[in-house]
């Protein structure tokens, strides 16, 4: 230990104790600032699993629809299948629209709009949608696709509610991606004479794919949790369909609709729901952090 | 055997043929167009929600929705003032609370920490944005609010002399608990947003600092905290943009009281929350009003965004010069182009 022999030649140089008393305080206040932000955590956990758990064990939780009935303790309340199904259904759906064309605005604004002007306006309007509030995509669905059309809600409607959602995180990530890919690996395949589209699809694409999958599982995630865009577009629905033109459930809006309830065990069902989302949306963000890990660009 | 001739062509023998260039010029459109689109899109959100709130406006003035105090469903007299006051009051005590603690663990990860902790501590803080807004308001509801109801009653009593904070009784939904959920929501933004502009503090100033003597506390408040401060706002900013927006949490957690709130502790409203509730059910001029409460709403996350990326880009345009008046020599190859 050579410090203290050198702190001890430096002795005169050494700050003052009022000055260290002052780093030692602000550096303790730093750390318990730092373990306050963590105690939410450890207590949303700790209550989800306590009381997820116990409803997760009640029979039929996953395999039962809801009943609707929700008056009536003695009466069996159902399980969560529609919902689990529904959010995978209408976030499959989301995906399958906000992906290709999130990555294709990427690929414009990297591969050809680089530096424009009007690149530097469609990116300033992909920040604009990052902070619209979720609800006012709700909203706007049901303007277009409900009051438009005077039809109801649908589970196709809450997808593309969802894809709105998920279209901006999508861009900026595989932006961020695109990137990080050497312009000389682009150059390197335009010497050799491929067209750019070709370079694109056989070069770009493949290289940044791992890295952009990150991103897509990120917005995923975040599609997967959202209650507000659900709640007039999709509605809910007691039983589970596979036919997205009509009303469909979700975990998020079962959840919403079972926090209102003064029965108990209907209450109950709310924590397993939550436990259940929670559970899906940690599992998606694990995977990107294994799959960001995996990849090359970073 | 003829002399082979080559295939007559307009261009050049490296110039390819008209179809083989025809995917590539299609692809460059369909993606200009496709980028195109997204403008559209925010245009058509704009005139698509002012039309349906147009009868509210015809009916109280844009100004009268927004800033008169009379939201009564039951006698078809909407004004705004109280669900906007909601929000800005939620949002605040967000930014009250969640703002240090969110810039201290990012001081803490970056300056602080030792390197084995510091992936560990960032990943469970960006855990918290995971969760997702329905299940804070679950645990807000039935685990923070009911157990943090006598602190809040001590807490007003004890402070009664303050305006706005003491006295009255507290409810169980209330203004301050949406308040706090919603500070822990936005804390990851806030923190990420800080970790990135305090990660970008040039090394040599800090080495300088402490090189000058400077404990590890001095080293942060001077060479940190200033180099970073116009960024912390803007990641305030966007986490004000985020509270401000956010429905399900508070809708859980405000209660339903479209009155102009008397103090902190009792239930409020606010504009998102209006519509989450009362959408459903809503007919006519009560429906045109609620349009009319999410466009306000928009407009106001748009403000506040719009003003978090002003600041970004005012910031990094003046510490890009500050950065060449320092090294005029090396100055002008560093400065990144287009950098946002």
């Amino acid at each position: 230990m050579a410090a203290p022999t050198v702190s001890e030649s430096l002795g005169r140089f050494a700050p003052s104790p009022a000055r260290r008393r002052k780093d030692r305080a602000a550096r303790t206040t730093i750390l318990v600032a730092t373990l306050v932000a963590l105690v939410p955590l450890a207590f949303i956990l700790y209550f989800l699993l306590s009381k997820g758990l116990s409803a997760w064990f009640t029979s039929g939780f996953f395999t039962t629809d809801p009943t609707g009935n929700t008056f009536f303790a003695h009466s069996s309340i159902g399980g969560i299948k529609s919902a689990i199904l529904g959010t995978i259904e209408m976030v499959a759906l989301a995906s399958v629209i906000s992906i290709p064309l999130g990555v294709g605005v990427a690929l414009w604004l990297v591969e050809y709009g680089r530096g424009t002007i009007y690149a530097n306006v469609v990116r300033f309007f992909v920040d604009v949608l990052t902070g619209v509030p979720s609800i006012i995509f709700g909203l706007f669905i049901y303007i277009v696709l409900i009051v438009g059309t005077g039809s109801s809600y649908a589970g196709y409607k809450g997808a593309l509610a969802l894809s709105l959602l998920m279209l901006p995180i999508v861009i900026r990530s595989a932006e961020v991606i695109l990137l990080l890919i050497p312009d000389s690996l682009r150059e390197s395949a335009l010497a050799l004479g491929a067209p750019r589209w070709k370079v694109i699809f056989s070069v770009v694409l493949p290289t940044a794919l791992p890295g952009m999958l990150t991103g897509m599982l990120l917005a995923v995630a975040r599609a997967a949790g959202e209650t507000a865009p659900l709640l007039f577009t999709a509605a809910a629905t007691n039983s589970t369909t596979f036919n997205l033109g009509g009303f469909m459930n979700s975990l998020p809006v079962q959840i919403y609709n079972d926090v209102t309830s003064p029965t108990p065990s209907v209450v109950n069902r709310a924590w397993g729901a939550a436990l259940t989302l929670v559970a899906l949306i940690f599992l998606l963000n694990l995977v990107a952090r294994l799959v960001s890990r995996r990849s090359r660009l970073r | 055997m003829a002399a082979t001739t080559l295939p007559a062509r307009d261009g050049s023998l490296l110039q390819r043929s008209r179809a083989a260039r025809a995917p590539d010029s299609a692809l460059k459109w369909g993606l200009t167009i496709l980028s195109g689109l997204i403008l559209l899109l925010i245009l058509f959100f704009f005139i698509s929600l002012y039309r349906q709130a147009r009868p509210a406006f015809a009916q109280f003035g844009v100004f009268g929705f927004t800033f008169d105090n009379n939201w009564n469903v039951s006698h078809n007299e909407f004004g705004a003032l109280a669900l906007l006051v909601g929000t800005l009051i939620t949002s605040g005590v967000a930014l009250i609370i969640g703002v240090p603690i969110a810039v201290a663990t990012a001081i803490y990860i970056t300056e602080l920490a030792p390197r084995s902790i510091r992936t560990p501590v960032t990943v469970l803080v960006e855990l918290l944005a995971a969760v997702p807004s329905v299940v804070y308001g679950l645990w807000g509801i039935f685990v923070l609010a009911p157990h943090l109801q006598g602190i809040e009653q001590w807490f007003a009593n004890t402070f009664s002399f303050i305006p706005f904070i003491g006295g009255g009784t507290v409810t169980i939904p209330n203004l301050f608990i949406a308040g706090l959920v919603l500070a822990i929501m936005i804390l990851p933004i806030v923190s990420a947003i800080s970790r990135e502009v305090m990660s970008t503090v040039p090394p040599d100033q800090k080495e300088a600092m402490l090189g000058l003597g400077a404990t590890r506390w001095e080293m942060i408040r001077t060479a940190v905290l200033p180099y970073c401060r116009s960024g912390i706002t803007s990641g305030a900013m966007l986490g004000l943009g985020r509270a401000i927006g956010e429905t399900i949490a508070v809708t859980i957690l405000v209660g339903d009281s479209p009155l102009m709130p008397k103090h902190l502790f009792e239930q409020g409203y606010s504009l998102a929350a209006v519509i989450a509730n009362e959408f459903g059910e809503a007919q006519g001029l009560h429906r045109s009003a609620l349009f009319a409460a999410g466009l306000v709403l928009f407009v106001l996350t748009l403000l506040v965004n719009g003003l978090a990326r002003l600041i970004v880009m005012r910031s990094s345009r003046s510490s890009r010069i500050k950065r060449q008046s320092n090294a005029p020599a090396a100055g002008a190859a560093e400065i990144p182009v287009g950098a946002a």
